[in-house]
């Protein structure tokens, strides 16, 4: 076989280090891939067999024809399972060294000390590190690679895991049901505020990947938590896959904000199933940036199934050259004054394509249930491209669904007048592209908004025809 | 010096200023006055290279914009800007989301390279300047000129101006739509900056209101796309009794 070297562009986390792994699955998919996977991470019997219920569904299901072009990923080509690391490390110096590399280069554990009150970072397929401030500890505050979290809490897990995104739920969910491997598992115990976020870091390096992270939070009555991610790939001549799952509960009173920040390289298929059940009074707030990848499909979802429960989902795409961004959420009421709300702003450039596409459902007995949506889009040229695919379901007579949609050229007179103030045209588009995200930029960490301000500047460079 | 030479100026095929020459000095105020659809405008956007304004030449006669010796002619409008030309917009658009406060901190130090201001010390500062001008504060946390009234706008046009650091304003009908106090505000701070900074002024209007606070020395009346006369503040009086129809 040929060597697979990466490519050089701009993309600041396109750097690859050697690949040392101590454990490498062959390429494709079989039950016995599964198997090895299970029996390496010495699972119970029940989830290997929620595995294989994983498998045959994925094979059974055929691939979605909405959306974006699935058709040419290449299943077989793929290797599941990359173990680089024999366990998982508490300190930075436990990390062997090319894997502490790419993080520092990354500066993630910089940040750790400076505003996180917790870590965990997943290099291939396992998390490598992780840590939790030592008074989140002591509060009963759990966060753990998800495989350790298996061994550790197996009860609790079994109690939610494949809930609310059940095996059979799509065809890429069941892909990682059955080859899952790494993410976080977090608890927050019943009234306990985790005031710093808890990051993740997720980071491929081989060529022809596949991460398939598996991510299960829950949070307590009255508690909160807010989480965040990052994802960076370096670039190959072949594509890599981003199948994850995440799963959440908020339980009565407790609030949980979930903000990912996608960068993944323009090589990556980011198919990713995320939704979040929500009790009496909870509140769920997804905060979706998707800037990477060649075709991302997700639509963070929020089931309001208790009484005054809220939903809130605010997404921002920005499609560059190649790129298609299919994204939006789901908001679906079964309990009365449920409410919920949808931002969507997406930014197409130099042949970029943009796509919104959302449900929102209220159910009969979601009485005075509520819902609002609004979606933006931004189309820098005429070679780039948005559609929106709103779906609004309204079954129960006192609910309400408002839809806004607009979509915008950047206007030729807001650009004569910043430059006419100084600014030179792509400075000038720059400001009114962040202009135009600001209501998302804004309910960001400030770390995050910074990042998210800098990586549209470097989108924006060049941008000018 | 800002010196225009045979400006012929087209916009949608149509030819709008048929040769104008003018010039102003350092701290000088210049008033260009004439009736609606003279050239006014289109000479204050032909000036700062607006792309619907195409400056022409032909063979023998070439049209030129200078400021202090350097060619403006053939400069994208940033360029011209960096250059120290500033437009006060009769009409200024709106930038939804960009916060007005870290606008005009962007735009100080675009225009203030090497300055060591720190950003506390520069909001301090532009809050003063736009409770001197009875612009309400607050709005400098929103979008820039979002929402805004057309006071407003024009007030925050005149901050924009204060941090630029322009060595000449073209100030655009930048009287229409003002009440008495805001009027007399804004142009007592252009006053002060061409008295104390040598800023020279071009002051495009067709009241003669505004030259209570800001006196030119020159007054060009424009018509047709030409000047059709030149004069002191005695030309103001007389087109102010017999209408611009009347001096021909």
């Amino acid at each position: 076989m040929t060597k697979i070297k990466p490519v050089t562009t701009d993309y600041k986390y396109g750097f690859h280090v050697k690949e040392n792994y101590v454990f490498k699955s062959g390429i494709g998919l079989s039950p016995e891939i599964v198997e090895t996977i299970s029996g390496m991470k010495n699972e119970p019997e029940w989830m290997l067999e929620k595995r294989k219920i994983g498998l045959a569904q994925f094979d059974k299901k055929p691939l979605p024809l909405w959306g974006g072009d699935v058709s040419t990923i290449d299943f077989g080509s793929i290797h599941y399972f990359v173990r680089s690391s024999e366990k998982e490390g508490k300190n930075w110096e436990e990390i062997p060294a090319e894997i502490k590399e790419t993080y520092d280069k990354l500066g993630i554990p910089e940040a750790e000390k400076q505003y996180l009150g917790g870590v965990k970072a997943q290099y291939e397929s396992e998390v490598i590190y992780g840590s939790l401030q030592k008074k989140l500890a002591d509060a009963g505050v759990i966060f753990l690679g998800t495989d350790e979290a298996l061994k550790q809490y197996p009860d609790i897990f079994r109690e939610y895991f494949g809930k609310i995104v059940p095996p059979g739920d799509n065809k890429f969910a069941a892909l990682n049901t059955a080859v899952w491997s790494g993410g976080s598992f977090i608890y927050i115990p019943k009234g306990v505020k985790v005031d710093l976020p808890l990051q993740a870091y997720f980071r491929i390096n081989s060529a022809n990947m596949g991460q398939f992270e598996r991510t299960l939070i829950i949070v307590d009555e009255g508690a909160y938590v807010h989480y965040t991610e990052g994802c960076t790939a370096p670039i190959y001549s072949t594509d890599s896959l981003h199948s994850a799952v995440v799963e959440i509960y908020v339980k009565k009173g407790a609030r949980c904000r979930y903000t990912t920040i996608q960068n993944w390289s323009t090589n990556v298929y980011n198919l990713v199933t995320k939704r979040a059940w929500v009790e009496e009074d909870g509140i769920m707030e997804w905060v979706d940036g998707n800037l990477g990848s060649k075709l991302t499909m997700k639509y963070p979802s929020v089931v309001l199934a208790g009484k005054r429960a809220h939903g809130e989902i605010l997404s921002i795409a920005v499609a560059n050259k190649g790129q298609h961004q299919d994204a939006g959420g789901k908001c679906i009421h079964l309990a009365p004054e449920t409410t919920s709300r949808i931002i969507s702003k997406s930014i197409s450039l130099n042949g970029g394509r943009s796509s919104y596409r959302g449900l929102v459902q209220i159910n009969r007995g979601a009485t005075h249930g509520k819902s609002k949506v609004v979606c933006d889009a931004l189309i820098l040229d005429g070679k780039s491209r948005s559609d929106t695919y709103p779906t609004n379901k309204l079954f129960e007579g006192s609910g309400q669904i408002e839809h806004e949609a607009t979509v915008s050229k950047i206007g030729e007179e807001q650009l004569f007048y910043l430059k006419s103030r100084g600014f030179s045209q792509e400075e000038a588009e720059t400001m009114i592209v962040n202009g135009f995200i600001e209501p998302i930029v804004k309910e960001l960490p400030m770390e995050y908004a910074v990042e998210l301000n800098r990586l549209i500047g470097m989108q924006m460079e060049g941008s000018v025809g | 010096m800002l010196t225009i030479k045979n400006l012929r100026v087209f916009t949608e095929n149509k030819e709008i200023i048929k040769g104008i020459d003018l010039d102003a000095k350092p701290g000088e105020v210049v008033a260009i006055m004439g009736p609606n659809g003279s050239g006014k405008t289109t000479l204050a956007y032909a000036l700062t290279g607006h792309p619907n304004y195409q400056i022409t030449n032909d063979k023998f006669l070439i049209s030129k914009i200078e400021l202090n010796g350097d060619d403006l002619t053939d400069l994208e409008p940033h360029e011209r800007s960096l250059k120290g030309l500033f437009m006060v917009n009769q009409y200024p658009v709106a930038i939804p989301g960009l916060t007005t406060q870290s606008y005009l901190w962007q735009l100080y130090k675009k225009h203030n390279v090497g300055v060591k201001t720190s950003l506390l010390e520069f909001r301090k500062w532009i809050t003063q300047q736009a409770e001197k001008l009875g612009l309400d504060p607050e709005l400098l946390r929103r979008g820039l000129n979002d929402g805004f009234s057309g006071g407003e706008k024009k007030k925050v046009e005149v901050l924009q101006m204060l941090v630029s650091n322009p060595k000449y304003v073209v100030l655009d009908e930048v009287d229409s739509g003002l009440d008495i106090d805001a009027l007399r505000k804004i142009a007592q701070t252009v006053a002060k900056m061409a008295k104390d900074l040598k800023v020279g002024i071009l002051l495009i209007t067709h009241h003669r209101d505004i030259f209570a606070y800001l006196k030119p020395s020159v007054v060009h009346v424009i018509r047709d796309g030409v000047i059709s006369r030149t004069g002191d503040m005695s030309l103001v009086d007389e087109i102010e009794s017999t209408g611009y129809e009347g001096n021909q």
